[in-house]
């Protein structure tokens, strides 16, 4: 890499004076310290929810699936929606330490550790989803293909469900090692820090002895770059296997050849939000607003902006094609998008989704920490209610008028959510608490290239 | 500075002459009439008579019941033999217009992303997007020529055919000549004024003292590549999917796109492997060509992505009036549309694997001309199976019409690249990029 000169209009990636052992120092403070009042509100919320949900996984089990507000001609809504946006939101993790690795974008630096970790929560969260949406969970094993006693009764490899399974359970597992392994010289730091023996034991087992002599990082960059390149594809096949749920189908409005492209755009789009919505939250209480800067913030916005320009262009080629095809029912199917009785929905979801990312264009707004934090929490509004918008309006009107129904939600269904949410905080709360959670090996590897102290030397070097 | 060589500029004017005869030999030796395509079909039978072959029965058949099916039939081949040679022309005009556009749109990218190792390549991008102005003037002349009825490649814009379709009647509204043609002129136009833009832009600011040119360029790419977002997949539509105006399909534009991408990276490596071989590009590293191979490899496995996406999606659901493109692709084309794969897939998946390869300057050349072949042959099943079904074959018109277009290519792009110093040295990052090293 071009570590030896950097064009001097480059911005600075680290704010503030710092050295190496500045970083250590912030990042390993908010582990070594002490939670406040204020993460434990959020943490008692959080559980809170988790446990409520929790209670309303058990009850539909116990119960039945009926307790969900889904009915014959609707057979997936909130469950699959969510199941989505949960996928949806893990990939930005992926894409800032894999994506943004190959293509040597040193900001991902500040941001791919707790990226990553949202990745791993996200994808928790929408496991549960094809499991308890399952009539018959304890059959769940069923999916699996392994010998057994019903003369080696097999899986049926046609279906995009049962690649759903191969795809997230490989998708969270290459996550959690490519993570980890990121992991070890952080790990490394805390455990030579630690003065207390627990904290010396519990990051000495975390950290798999790791003692970075040079063949060690010479290995480290050589797996983190094979793992980008594998995980780049592996982040694409597994939103697009998720989009085959649908497009594999002869609904309309969910049978598109688009559907993986945009998916994946779609996914991006709303998982860098919330990677926004967390960071800037994270850089203030955890005191590293010298490391997530406002240029990260900013570049993060590019990337909501492009993206969403781009699921865009998918929305109007869809209403285009589908007008193209002469298909009445595909005709239909965007009619009542637009005009049935989800109207709000539809308009929602191009509102948030195509309208708002608009604004980014203008360098004022995107520099504008409070707008971010909004945008970032209007686009995942609205790319929930683009998974809804496709799967409920797709189903609840198609072929036969004789099947036309509605949907409506139960509390089951909104506890279940509401539940995952708070699961997801309960977990990155704690994340936040015990891990490092800026990648400082690799932020100090920018220092000297970024660091504002040092550019400001080179710079009067020049003069 | 380069100098046009004057080898290569007599390459470039034979390829152009050479092509040109063939070309016109393809247009000169088209059935004249349905009568002659009649002749010429009972001839092949007779010639195979004595085999007996499966097909000859059916016609056999055809004839002895309805004498009517064989005229049908007949004229059904006679359009195809006549649009034989204008798909040939059609798809060698699109293809390099395509490698042109997509140079174009890799070169906005690096200047809108603020990358900083292919500044040295910049002036081999703006030499290959010269050939855009060119290339458009061309397919809009085709495009014009085929809306006055010489051809039959976009069989919306024959009133009888469309007459006695329905499907095509409800297109129209999008499908008519003239909204066509604004179109048309409106993607060339919009696509010619950056480039030109941007290469008065990026001149000026190598001799300038600050960066407002600079500046101005990178919103300007910005701008161009949202129009070309959109323009790119109407653009798809329009010249390539309206020629099966029955069959549609959303991924369409990006498919393309991919295809282009790809073809116009490896173009871009190709011709700095030439310059720099020829000692013009002493600022070229093999990290630089490493990170095109890069590309080469990753964008051709976001084609193969795409492709099969749509032939999945199509394949699995197995509707009716979507997999007719397929089956007639999978049923008359079966070694172009399952050996592209192994062109753009398979050989630059596994040649470009390898970190040490991708630095070997005649290992990137092979893998390149591999997948230029490939993407050809993309292009050649999107439009064929279209304009002249099961009477294709790869001849004298093919093979002419991608020498007349190749040489033209040559003679722009590198009379371009003579015009102006090939270090864009007024360029922010232009340091970073001499010192490239990955």
């Amino acid at each position: 890499m071009s570590s030896h000169y950097e064009a001097p209009i480059r911005r600075p990636l680290i704010d503030g004076d710092k050295s190496y052992h500045d970083i250590t120092v912030e990042v390993a403070a908010p582990v070594e310290g002490k939670a406040n009042k204020l993460w434990w509100t959020a943490f008692a919320i959080a559980l809170t929810a988790f446990l409520w949900g929790l209670g309303s996984i058990i009850y539909t089990i116990g119960t039945g699936i009926g307790v969900w507000g889904l009915n014959k001609t609707v057979g997936w809504a909130w469950d699959i929606t969510n199941f989505v946006w949960w996928v949806g939101i893990g990939h930005a993790g992926t894409l800032i330490s894999a994506v943004l690795l190959l293509f040597r974008q040193k900001w991902r630096m500040g941001i791919n550790r707790s990226a990553e970790a949202m990745t791993i929560f996200s994808v928790v969260q929408a496991g549960l989803f094809p499991v308890i949406h399952m009539g018959r969970v304890w059959n769940a094993h069923f999916v699996l293909p392994i010998p057994n006693q019903f003369g080696t009764l097999w899986t049926n490899f046609n279906s995009p469900l049962l690649w759903d399974v191969f795809a997230i359970s490989t998708y969270l597992s290459v996550s959690l090692v490519f993570w980890w392994t990121g992991l070890l010289p952080d790990f490394a730091m805390l455990r030579d820090r630690a003065v207390k023996p627990f904290q010396k034991k519990i990051y000495s087992l975390l950290s798999f002895g790791w003692s970075g002599r040079a063949k060690d990082w010479q290995r480290f960059e050589e797996v983190s770059l094979v793992l980008a390149g594998l995980a780049t594809p592996l982040v694409l096949s597994v939103h697009t296997i998720v989009s085959f749920d649908f497009a594999t189908s002869v609904i309309p409005g969910w049978h598109t050849t688009i559907f993986p492209p945009y998916f994946v755009a779609g996914a991006v789009f709303s998982g860098f939000a919330m990677v926004n919505t967390l960071l800037i939250i994270m850089r203030k209480v955890s005191n590293l607003e010298a490391y997530i800067t406002l240029q990260h913030i900013e570049l993060m916005n590019i990337v909501i902006m492009i993206t969403g320009s781009i699921v865009g262009c998918a929305y109007i080629t869809e209403l285009f094609i589908a007008w193209y095809s002469g298909v009445e029912y595909e005709q239909y199917a965007f009619l009542n998008r637009a005009t049935g009785p989800y109207w709000w929905a539809y308009l929602l979801m191009m509102s948030c989704n195509v309208f708002s990312p608009q604004f980014m264009w203008s360098k004022k707004l995107r520099q504008s920490i409070t707008f971010s934090f909004i945008i970032s929490i209007v686009v995942n509004v609205g790319m929930w209610f683009e998974r809804f918008v496709i799967i409920v309006t797709s189903l609840h009107r198609d072929y036969l008028p004789s099947s036309w129904t509605m949907f409506s939600p139960t509390f089951v269904d909104i506890g279940i959510y509401v539940g995952t949410i708070g699961f997801f905080f309960v977990l990155f709360l704690l994340y936040a608490r015990t891990f490092p959670v800026i990648a400082q090996a690799e932020v100090k590897s920018i220092l000297k290239s970024s660091g504002e102290n040092y550019k400001k030397l080179r710079d009067r070097n020049h003069e | 500075m380069y100098t046009f060589s004057s080898k290569l500029k007599t390459l470039s004017f034979a390829l152009m002459i050479i092509g040109f005869l063939g070309v016109a030999y393809g247009f000169l030796t088209t059935p004249s009439s349905v009568e002659d395509v009649k002749v010429m079909l009972q001839q092949s039978h007779d010639a195979h008579g004595s085999e007996a072959s499966a097909h000859e029965v059916t016609v056999n058949e055809h004839g002895s019941t309805q004498a009517h099916e064989v005229d049908a039939h007949a004229e059904h081949v006679f359009h195809s033999l006549k649009n034989k040679p204008w798909s040939a022309l059609y798809v060698a005009l699109f293809f390099f217009f395509m490698i042109s556009l997509a140079t174009l749109a890799f070169y906005a990218i690096q200047h809108a992303a603020q990358a900083g190792w292919p500044v040295v390549l910049f002036r081999v991008m703006e030499a290959i997007t010269a050939y855009l102005p060119v290339g458009g003037v061309l397919l809009f002349v085709f495009f014009v020529l085929s809306s006055l009825h010489l051809n039959h490649l976009f069989v919306w814009m024959d009133p009888e055919v469309v007459a006695h379709d329905e499907l095509i009647q409800n297109k129209s509204g999008y499908l008519n000549v003239p909204f066509f043609l604004i179109r048309a002129a409106i993607y060339i136009t919009g696509w010619v004024v950056y480039r030109n833009y941007a290469r008065k832009l990026t001149l000026a600011q190598d001799n300038s003292t600050d960066l407002t040119n600079y500046t101005k360029l990178f919103k300007s790419s910005a701008a161009f590549l949202v129009f070309f977002l959109v323009t790119e997949s109407m653009m798809s539509w329009d010249w390539i999917m309206s020629l099966d105006p029955h069959w549609f399909s959303t991924l369409f534009g990006w498919y393309v796109f991919a295809s282009m991408i790809v073809s116009a990276i490896t173009t871009i490596a190709l011709v700095s492997i030439y310059l720099k071989g020829k000692g013009y590009l002493e600022f070229v590293n093999n990290s630089h060509l490493h990170d095109l191979a890069k590309f080469m490899f990753g964008f051709s496995i976001f084609w193969t992505y795409l492709w099969f996406s749509q032939f999945m999606l199509i394949w699995y659901a197995n509707i009716p009036e979507e997999i007719t493109y397929f089956a007639t692709r999978f049923n008359d084309y079966k070694i172009p549309f399952l050996g592209m794969l192994g062109l753009n897939f398979v050989f630059p998946f596994l040649i470009l694997m390898n970190s040490d390869f991708k630095r070997v300057p005649w290992f990137i050349v092979c893998a390149g001309i591999v997948i230029l072949l490939g993407h050809y042959v993309d292009i050649y099943v999107m439009i064929m199976p279209a304009t002249v079904g099961d009477q294709w074959f790869f001849g004298i018109s093919e093979i002419s019409s991608v020498l007349l277009v190749l040489g033209l290519f040559i003679y722009v792009v590198f009379s371009a690249l003579s015009k102006v110093p090939l270090l864009a040295k007024g360029n922010p990052f232009i340091k970073e990029s001499e010192h490239f090293h990955y």
